[in-house]
């Protein structure tokens, strides 16, 4: 069996289904890796929730600015063109409609586009949810990156999510390291499958029924 | 003449009193009025309510005041991150209460409450176990929560530039939630890196009218809470 695409190969292929002229918020993790995969001739502006449109790369350590945050908390830089805003503007932003893609990660997501990134529900756990449950209801497009299965091999794409979710119905199109995968009304449906991956792994990895590509 | 200077951060937060609920401007490190949480940890109000983004890092600032146990209850959003110690051993232990509200709703609750709007309707949280009790209505065929507004008695934040009228301007990111609250608490009290006489702000530049400003401190030289939880420090 093929070991699909590696992470970079996910965030680039991501890229791809992102219109020119976006406004794009990317999650923690391996969707932070969209940015470095723009394809050529298109132009994408980057929303972080905490405060600022037009963010750009990480600066070097010794020209950091300390009050220059993205929404992990990580410092970053201001391309020209960028704006500053307070948490209201910006979640209006979100909440308004009027960003036009978010990539993030997840834990499950469910056939019907339900998504839970936020909680395991554990009783020992800190509830900590973040901006993510008003991304999920507000942005046009919710893109999801992420491996086909858990560690252990379980399915992250499932019937029903079994942790709490972020949001229902929502998500429209998920990208793991064995295929790009659209929410239908039907449920699960392969786009494109990674090079030297079946259709058959496809569906033995994924915890329900899932339509080949059209 | 107005003039709303306040010599010190020790009188700045001298007449906060116990039970009080403080808003405390900042996401992370970035805007947090760390000069002044110091002064409300040496003035020693207790059974507070916090409202702030996160629970603080490290052994300073916000971290520092729920460490020196003056806080009975946070609301925030994202209560642990990877710095964060103090705040996920207390709530463990049960000995701290929570309420988790997610970033937007949070932002437009204390808005709401600045803008003397007592509830408003959103999707954020529809269909998830922080919307359950809450009232639901649909508009245009999609439901949404109701969410009240959220006001405190006191706001304290860190901002750029002030001038004697309490007009202010903020640096990058640093803004967050500052103007929010600035608007939702009775008193709101500001240190400023760098103090200014009225006229010296463009007011197209004024990101905060000072109408919403009842207390101004400068701090020429302030802290960052990275810069000292990168030299291992602590508070007191």
């Amino acid at each position: 069996m093929s070991t699909g695409w590696t992470r970079e190969q996910m965030a680039a292929r991501a890229a791809q289904d992102i219109p020119d002229g976006s406004y794009v918020n990317l999650g923690i993790g391996i969707p932070e890796l969209v940015a470095k995969f723009v394809p050529e001739g298109r132009e994408f502006i980057y929303h972080t929730e905490n405060g600022m449109l037009g963010m750009g790369p990480p600066p070097d350590d010794d020209e950091r600015d300390l009050d220059l945050m993205n929404a992990g908390k990580k410092y970053v830089t201001a391309l020209p063109g960028a704006s500053y805003f307070h948490h209201a503007d910006s979640f209006s932003m979100i909440r308004g409609g009027h960003i036009d893609v978010c990539v993030l990660g997840t834990m499950q997501v469910s056939a019907h586009g339900d998504i839970a990134n936020w909680s395991t529900g554990a009783p020992d756990a800190i509830p900590a949810v973040g901006g993510a449950m008003d991304l999920v209801q507000g942005v046009k497009n919710i893109f999801v990156i992420t491996q086909h299965t858990t560690r252990n091999g379980e399915p992250k794409l499932i019937e029903q999510c079994s942790y709490p979710v972020t949001g229902v119905g929502v998500v429209s199109r998920i990208f793991t390291d064995l295929a790009v995968v659209d929410i239908t009304p039907d449920g699960f449906q392969v786009v494109e499958l990674a090079p030297g991956v079946t259709f058959d792994e496809v569906q033995q990895k994924t915890g329900t029924s899932i339509s080949p590509p059209a | 003449m107005i003039n709303k200077m306040c010599p010190s951060v020790a009188e700045a937060v001298a007449d906060i009193p116990d039970g009080a609920t403080v808003m405390i401007g900042g996401f992370g490190a970035s805007g947090s009025p760390i000069e002044l949480i110091h002064a409300l940890i040496d003035h020693g109000a207790k059974d507070l309510t916090v409202i702030n983004n996160n629970t603080g890092n490290g052994e300073v600032g916000l971290a520092a005041l729920i460490g020196n146990r003056q806080v009975r209850k946070m609301i925030c959003s994202f209560p642990r991150s990877s710095q964060s110690k103090v705040f996920p051993k207390l709530y463990q232990e049960g000995k701290i209460e929570l309420e988790i509200v997610p970033q937007g709703t949070l932002a437009e609750r204390i808005r709401a409450a600045g803008a003397g709007v007592p509830a408003f309707y959103t999707p954020t949280t529809v269909g998830t176990v922080l919307a359950e009790g809450k009232e639901t209505r649909e508009f245009n065929g999609r439901p949404y929560v109701m969410e009240p507004w959220l006001k405190a008695d006191f706001a304290i934040i860190k901002c750029e530039v002030a001038d004697t009228l309490g007009n202010l301007t903020y640096n990058k990111t640093a803004r967050n939630f500052s103007p929010l609250m600035c608007m939702a608490a009775k008193t709101t009290i500001v240190q400023t890196k760098k103090l200014v006489d009225r006229g010296d702000i463009d007011p197209e530049h004024v990101v905060t009218p000072g109408i919403f400003v009842n207390r101004i401190v400068e701090v020429t030289d302030p802290v960052h809470e990275d810069t000292l939880i990168a030299a291992a420090r602590s508070y007191p």
